[in-house]
């Protein structure tokens, strides 16, 4: 293999990479503003010149193929002053912004002033103007002034949205970026811009102002819009999820997440869930107790036989959470009538991340044991089955069927008796005797099997009323590790609900099923030692992104 | 145990402490006369210097509005976590402000830091010392307690641009 030497380090590079790949897989950074791992190489921001022996003048790592023998200095003394050169150029004309500015924090221009720039500029007169609050598409806002002109954003939309919408206008010190005539920047990716945006140029409208991102804390999870999962980070402040960022996956999501994920897939945790069990009182649902909600469901599955029962599963709960529930259908009760919806849009795919599939965990729902037994009716059997009368008490998890379609909502309400596990009141709950609430999939800890069945977990990020962040091992942020029981912000914004498994296994043990978990990993160590598929696995071996596992041909997975 | 020998003494005078007695009466009697350094607190207030460090207030410019930005910088190096922003947008040129702006007066310990780090001298130490509450909650100051006219503070601006 070809050699260069990068620092005094002689490293091993494959032919057709440049300086700043073979740097940048061997831990060497090489600072860098328009490059970006995913995007075509532009070499316009000049950041990443690096002293190369036996060239004339500086080279740009990004667009510089390695050669062999080459012999490359990122931190000499020519390199570092063309570097703070480079620095005090692209700050001419750049505001003073920080404090005001969404992307202080967590910016490349902040971070690389701090680390490469003297801190002198030897520019006195007035800063160009210019527009400061321009909507760009629906959820993207662009501040002219803060733009360093990197091209990130147009290369984004031309290469991978494969949308073109933006390009530069203007020369020299007024160019700026702009969207076509006629056009806006509302590709279903567009939010990608603010992440890769450098600077506070590009920023989320939804996002717009809500939180500091130092104030916030993170937590590595995957997103619930469809069927891929993409890996991303939820962000958290008092106890208030206020955004998801994507998080790298090569196998899932490269760096990328949709609009629709990341927009609507957490705002239901924070508004308007169901808090403590309910039940159904003189007609009236009220709120009541976990022990009596039990009793009361408990005395109802009793009280029939297991044909006139059927138990529907949840392609929005964990691996574990459908796991007790086929355990408790299938094991105890001997219930044979148990599946769940399918959430399919046939058509919505894009061949880049969004699925046909609109629910996270199909597969896994099925892997879990959520399938219907021998001779038990399947989803459409169980709800023909409600119409005919035939099925008299259904158990539903975490799944909104009612909102399926106007008929289902009218078969639910044919049933005697309907328990139902909800994050939020939603047109199922309102048909419910029992309403369990349960913890959302920023509230446990979990796992999921996406489409291409990769196993990925699912990590507690906001305290529901009975945890305890450190206790959980949950990430914190600084007001979360210094507050106490007198600041509003520590035990403010929770909500009373528990992991669907949790409340499911208490309703079995009073009525045969023997299982005594305390934590989510326990009854993911149960799942290991029967189900095939999970076979040698653990929380820790499946990490942070994910591990592929076998699924055999009986789990169908649809894109 | 050997007995401990004391280093001296006391007379037979200094044992009735009459000269000691008289000798202090004698300073009372003489401060009588000195001027006065103290105050008759609450009928006569003590108004402090620019450099005192009383309770924080948010600068209140002639137009009504605050001069705060919400960045949230003061709330950061708090190091006593006394300080809530939350910002949000206006169609002013600053583009953000705090809708809420809440000081815990129970965590706040006159430090300074807050005026310190601020961008827009937006929070300053005023001269009130007078902090009086009941109960917990309403030792957290909001923005109507916590923004006051610039024209109050403008000597503590003033020093803070000669000294700091
Ligand atoms: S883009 Fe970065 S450097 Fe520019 S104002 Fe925003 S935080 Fe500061
Ligand atoms: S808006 Fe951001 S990503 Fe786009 S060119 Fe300007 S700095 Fe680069
Ligand atoms: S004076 Fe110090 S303790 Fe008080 S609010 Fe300001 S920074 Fe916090
Ligand atoms: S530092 Fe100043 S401008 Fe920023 S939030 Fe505090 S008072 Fe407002």
């Amino acid at each position: 293999m070809p050699k260069i030497t990068i620092n005094g380090q002689e490293l091993e590079f494959k032919a057709g990479q440049t300086v700043i790949e073979v740097a940048r897989q061997n831990g060497i950074s090489v600072p860098h503003f328009c490059w970006h791992p995913a995007l075509s190489v532009s070499g316009n921001c000049r950041m990443c010149l690096v002293e190369i022996e036996k060239m004339p003048k500086l080279a740009i790592a990004c667009s510089t193929l390695a050669s062999d023998g080459m012999v490359v200095h990122v931190d000499s003394e020519k390199a570092v002053s063309a570097r703070n050169a480079v620095m005090e150029f692209l700050l001419i004309n750049h505001p003073l912004d920080c404090p005001v500015c969404d992307q202080a924090g967590e910016c490349k221009l902040q971070d690389y002033a701090y680390r490469y720039s003297s801190g002198e500029s030897r520019f006195e007169e007035e800063k160009q103007h210019n527009k400061k609050r321009v909507e760009l598409g629906p959820f993207v806002m662009f501040d002219a002034e803060r733009c360093i002109s990197c091209s990130r954003c147009i290369r984004f939309c031309d290469e991978i949205a494969g949308d073109k919408e933006l390009t530069f206008t203007k020369r020299g010190d007024r160019v700026t970026i702009s969207t076509y005539p006629g056009e806006e920047l509302d590709n279903p990716y567009s939010l990608n811009t603010t992440d890769i945006c450098p600077v506070g140029a590009l920023t989320s409208r939804d996002f717009r102002f809500k939180a500091r991102v130092w104030d916030m804390s993170k937590t590595n999870s995957i997103c619930t819009g469809c069927a891929r999962g993409c890996n991303d980070e939820i962000w958290v402040k008092n106890n208030i999820v206020l955004r998801l960022t994507p998080r790298f996956n090569k196998e899932v999501n490269s760096y990328w997440m949709c609009d629709e994920g990341r927009l609507n897939t957490f705002k239901f945790i924070n508004n308007q869930r169901v808090d403590g069990p309910h039940i159904r009182r003189n007609g009236q649902i009220v709120k009541t107790g976990y022990d009596e909600a039990v009793a009361f469901t408990v005395s109802q599955l009793k009280a029939y036989n297991p044909g006139e029962i059927a138990f529907l599963g949840s392609a929005f709960a964990s691996c574990e959470d459908n796991y007790m529930l086929a355990k408790l259908a299938k094991g105890t009760l001997h219930v044979k009538n148990i599946d769940f919806a399918r959430h399919l849009i046939p058509g919505s795919a894009d061949g880049i991340l969004i699925c046909d599939d609109k629910a996270p965990n199909s597969l896994g729902a099925e892997l879990s044991g959520v399938k219907p037994a021998p001779e038990g009716l399947n989803f459409e059997g169980i709800l023909e089955g409600i119409n005919s009368g035939k099925i008299k008490v259904l158990y539903c998890l975490e799944d909104d069927i009612a909102a399926m379609s106007p008929e289902y909502e009218n078969t639910l309400s044919k049933l005697d008796f309907l328990v139902v596990h909800a994050t939020n009141h939603n047109a199922t709950t309102v048909l419910a005797d029992v309403i369990f609430p349960a913890a959302a999939f920023a509230e446990k800890n979990g796992t999921m099997v996406n489409f291409q069945g990769r196993l990925q977990r699912l990590k507690p990020a906001v305290a529901t009323i009975d945890m305890d962040r450190s206790l959980e091992g949950m990430e914190m942020s600084r007001l979360d590790k210094f507050g106490t029981d007198f600041d509003k912000w520590a035990k403010k914004n929770r909500v009373d609900a528990r992991a669907s498994w949790k409340m499911l296994q208490t309703v079995g043990s009073l009525m045969g099923l023997k299982m005594k978990h305390q934590i989510s990993e326990e009854v993911f160590a149960d799942m290991a030692s029967c189900i095939e598929a999970f076979h040698g696995l653990d929380y820790d071996v499946i990490g942070e992104s994910g591990i592929k596992i076998k699924v055999n041909n009986t789990a169908k997975a649809t894109k | 145990m050997p007995e401990k020998k004391r280093e001296k003494d006391l007379t037979i005078a200094e044992k009735l402490y009459i000269p000691e007695i008289v000798k202090g009466l004698g300073l009372t009697l003489k401060s009588m006369f000195r001027p006065k350094f103290t105050m008759e607190y609450p009928e006569v207030k003590f108004i402090p210097p620019a450099s005192y460090r009383g309770r924080p207030v948010l600068v209140q410019e002639e137009s009504g509005t605050e001069r705060c930005v919400a960045c949230g910088l003061c709330s950061r190096v708090c190091p006593s976590l006394a300080i809530e922003v939350q910002a949000s947008e206006t169609s002013l040129e600053k583009e953000r402000y705090p809708v809420k702006f809440e000081i815990n007066m129970l965590r706040c310990i006159f430090c300074g830091f807050c005026e310190e780090v601020c961008p827009e001298e937006a929070i300053v130490m005023s001269k009130d010392y007078e902090l009086v509450f009941r109960d917990r909650s309403e030792a957290i100051y909001g923005k109507d307690k916590l923004m006051v006219p610039i024209r109050q503070v403008e000597d503590r601006i003033e020093f803070l641009r000669n000294f700091k």
